[in-house]
């Protein structure tokens, strides 16, 4: 098991290494300078140099990358072209709201999808299933956004239980932060559980058509018992997968539901930044996004070997 | 009266009738098998028995477990009974288990189930159960995952969950079938001895008549859901009342006459073939290790020579199929076909590909279900630079599906529409409709029924009168390599170890291990020798 950790943990780092070099070159070789961009046609050269010098852009391309790296590594990512604030700051902000999100609606959206996935699945066919199918089926047909009014129209605006925008901060106490994130967790959730769902079902129903469920009945379990025991934890890895590719996708992806409940996430800022030709911040967000994406597939990778054993040995 | 009377016991799932009337008995420390082709309702009579049935299903009947009636159970008590009163082991052993539990807890479970007491309690159980059944502490701790055992010794494990609790009643579904002979002897002995030891009646089912006849002390024959025979072992086989019986038995040790192999001239030549594996490296910096899947073999197969190659499963007989069509590159030595190299470059070389076909075990897998026949029987023609098109690639198509005893019009139809058996002889089509010089048969009946089998085993026999085969003959089944080959490889750990005429070899073996392979092997009793020992009697 330590074996199977360390080598997922040496290619996290290389992909992380690779991933670095590609995004950096990619964005260096798109034309335009900023400074020259910050300070507008009219600017004198050695004014445009100065501002150069200061944002280290005197640099060779190499010099340059490994500052940005190394900076990076020490928590500092520079200082943004457009607000002239450091950037760590700025993601630092957002990011304690993205992630708290992303959490909350993959907690929820599992909350959703496990007993609604498992239900169905022990009732195939059945009125049950199936009334899940059909729900799971309007879940990923509407749009998150279509989501989130529904709720603000009803919750904050009718029953008033919820603020329909913004984001009190954490300093009120997490009750608080939670509370204000709670109504964009759910609308990103529904469509996330809807499919976590089918997919919980299918490979559920899978591992029903297995011989060694046939095995367990055979010894005298129940049809409930050989489901719970044997089955679920055999269906977990597909369903591993997909809730790793979501979390990836909330973290970043949650742009429209932010712009809905005027949250400032990391949607937001990426989308700022893209606008201004802020390229740094834009660099640093999805390097840091990279490097979620990939930190969460390795944390899948030792989940799978968690549930399987197969893949421990498999080193 | 018996541990098990099963009395006019019918099934029907959606109006479809399964089982009609179905009786028979197990007596305590009895065997009895209940035999029969595929669909012949012999599965689900045990599942039957053992209430395991799909939702639809309607029982009529009665099912006598110690004189307690079963089929008016319901299912809680029902799951009481099942795993505690009635054991029950099942074909595929690779599958049988759960992959993510280890065997100690799985065994484990069956006790828990039934029986309060603390786990440690139940696992001390299990170890005692495991070390009856042939798996020792040492070498097979509690911990042990499934994947981390051979099918042998999976059957095993399947097994000490089925006795955990020591049954009245065991019910072994093809126990043996997908298991090697040798191992298959093994797991025979050890059904025998626990019978033997713990009084418990054992319903086998099992589709080889030769198993049968070796452990069965009354057999049941079975044919569209119905018992059409049944009688102890000696007596029915020395006396075959009903026609299906007599029909399943000659099936069974089916022979076929070939024609006499011409002169010799070499075809395929295997010179010193080596095939390596690399092993996932064990430690970063270390080289990779390697595993020799084909260590070193030669041989030669002349024009018009019908060669058999047999052996265990993971003996190398697949990996060396593979590198005679050139769909592998070897390490060392090198493969001819009418002199010329199989492998050319990093590829198969198309001319001399082209010479040859293979036929595969599997009749459901082996095509692609989306395309006509018409289609799946012409794709060898890719191999070939100028294909016959138009009504010369019509009448090829017919000739072939002529050749093999099939209609031209089933050209336009769809696999599905096709028995397993039909399928076969399709696939057989496909290898012949090109004329090539070798077919590669791998394991090309072991999927089929022993009636449908002795057909396709006629039809070989008449192709090969009719279009000069050269085939390599691959198969685990003795008795069928016996009639069908005029000599014989057998393989062991990559290696040839003998080599010779197929009929010397199996009446007089030299290398120890083909002694024990033709040990192993069930054999159906000489009739003969029956009835004058029962007369005698």
């Amino acid at each position: 098991m330590l074996r199977y950790a360390l080598k997922r943990l040496l290619s996290l780092i290389l992909s992380l290494a690779v991933a670095s070099l590609v995004i950096f070159f990619v964005i260096e070789v798109a034309p335009g300078d900023p400074a020259s961009f910050m300070l507008g046609i009219n600017a004198q050269p050695d004014t445009v140099a100065a501002l150069r010098a200061e944002l280290g852009l005197d640099v060779s391309k190499t010099q340059r990358y490994l500052n940005w790296v190394g900076g990076m590594l020490t928590g500092d990512f520079g200082t943004s072209y457009t607000y002239r604030t450091s950037i760590t700051e700025m993601i630092g902000q957002r990011l304690w709201v993205s992630l708290p999100l992303a959490l909350y609606a993959l907690t929820l959206s599992t909350l959703i999808a496990f007993p609604a996935g498992i239900y169905a699945a022990a009732r195939r066919g059945k009125p049950g299933d199936m009334a899940v199918m059909g729900a799971t089926q309007l879940g990923i047909a509407v749009p998150n956004f279509w989501f989130a009014m529904m709720l603000v129209l009803i919750f904050a605006i009718n029953l008033r239980w919820f603020g329909a925008g913004g984001f009190v901060g954490w300093d009120k106490g997490l009750w608080a932060g939670l509370h204000s994130l709670t109504l964009p967790a759910i609308s990103l959730a529904l469509p996330q559980g809807a499919i976590l769902a089918r997919v919980m079902r299918s490979s559920l129903l899978d591992i029903l058509g297995e011989d060694f469920m046939r095995t367990a009945r055979a010894k005298g379990l129940s049809r409930r018992q050989a489901l719970w025991r044997h089955g679920v934890r055999n269906a977990l890895i597909p369903v591993l997968t997909i809730m790793g590719l979501q979390f990836s996708f909330l973290l970043a992806g949650a742009i429209i539901i932010e712009q809905v409940f005027f949250l400032p996430g990391l949607g937001r800022l990426v989308f700022q930044a893209i606008s201004s030709r802020d390229l740094i911040v834009v660099e640093s967000v999805v390097m840091l996004l990279v490097f979620a994406v990939i930190l969460v597939n390795f944390l899948v990778d030792l989940a799978y070997a968690a549930v399987d054993p197969r893949l421990r040995a498999r080193t | 009266m018996s541990l098990l009377d099963v009395t006019n016991l019918s099934l029907s799932i959606h109006r479809a009738h399964i089982l009609r009337d179905v009786t028979f008995s197990v007596a305590a420390g009895e065997i009895v098998a209940v035999t029969g082709e595929s669909g012949s309702g012999k599965s689900l009579t045990a599942m039957a028995v053992m209430r395991l049935l799909p939702d639809l299903a309607r029982l009529s009947g009665s099912v006598h477990l110690d004189g307690a009636e079963l089929t008016d159970r319901t299912e809680p008590q029902m799951c009481a009974i099942r795993g505690r009163d009635i054991g029950m082991v099942f074909q595929e052993p690779m599958t049988a288990l759960n992959p993510v539990k280890s065997i100690g807890d799985q065994v484990a479970e069956t006790i828990l189930i039934h029986k309060a007491m603390p786990r440690d309690k139940a696992l001390e159980r299990a170890r005692e159960v495991l070390d009856r059944v042939g798996l020792p502490e040492d070498r097979f701790p509690l911990s042990r995952f499934p994947h981390e055992l051979s099918g042998g010794q999976r059957q095993r494990v399947v097994i000490a969950m089925a006795i955990a609790l020591r049954p009245k009643l065991l019910i072994a579904d093809e126990p043996t079938t997908a298991l090697d002979v040798t191992t298959q002897a093994q797991i025979l002995d050890l059904l025998k001895s626990l019978v033997a030891d713990y009084g418990m009646g054992l319903l086998m089912i099992t589709h080889d008549l030769a198993v049968v006849a070796d452990m069965a002390d009354r057999i049941v024959v079975m044919r569209h859901g119905e018992v059409v025979e049944t009688g102890a072992t000696k007596q029915l086989l020395a006396d075959m009342k009903h026609p299906y019986t007599r029909m399943l038995f000659e099936a069974s040790g089916h022979t076929v006459t070939l024609p006499d192999a011409p002169a010799e001239t070499p075809l395929l030549q295997v010179q010193n073939v080596v095939r390596d594996y690399r092993l996932p490296r064990t430690r970063l910096l270390a080289p990779p290790e390697h595993f020799r899947a084909v260590d070193n073999v030669s041989f030669t197969l002349n024009r018009g020579e019908r060669l058999g190659l047999v052996g265990e499963s993971g003996c190398g007989k697949s990996t060396l199929t593979r590198a005679i069509l050139g769909l592998e590159q070897v390490q060392g030595g090198q493969i001819l076909l009418d002199g010329k190299p199989v492998f050319s470059g990093h590829h198969a070389d198309r001319a001399v590909r082209r010479k040859m076909q293979v036929v595969f075990q599997d009749p459901f897998g082996s095509f692609n279900p989306r395309h006509r026949v018409d289609r799946l029987v012409t794709e060898p023609f890719h191999l070939l630079d100028d294909p016959p098109r138009g009504q010369a690639r019509r009448d090829a198509i017919a000739e072939a599906l002529t050749a093999v005893g099939l209609k031209p019009d089933d050209a336009r139809k769809y696999i599905h529409e096709f028995s397993g058996g039909q399928r076969q002889r399709i696939a057989i089509a496909r290898a012949l409709i090109i004329r090539p010089d070798l077919i590669l048969f791998d394991e090309a009946v072991s999927a089929l029924d022993v009636s449908v089998r002795a057909q396709i085993l006629d039809l070989l026999a008449d192709l090969c009168r009719s279009y000069d085969l050269t085939w390599l003959f691959i198969s685990h089944d003795l008795s069928v390599v016996r009639t069908i080959t005029d000599r014989v490889l057998v393989m062991k750990s990559g290696e040839i170890v003998e080599q010779g005429e197929t009929e010397s070899v199996f009446t007089n073996p030299q290398h120890p291990y083909t002694k024990s392979l033709i040990a192993a092997a069930p054999v159906l009793p000489d009739l003969g020798q029956l009835k004058r020992s029962l007369d005698h009697a």
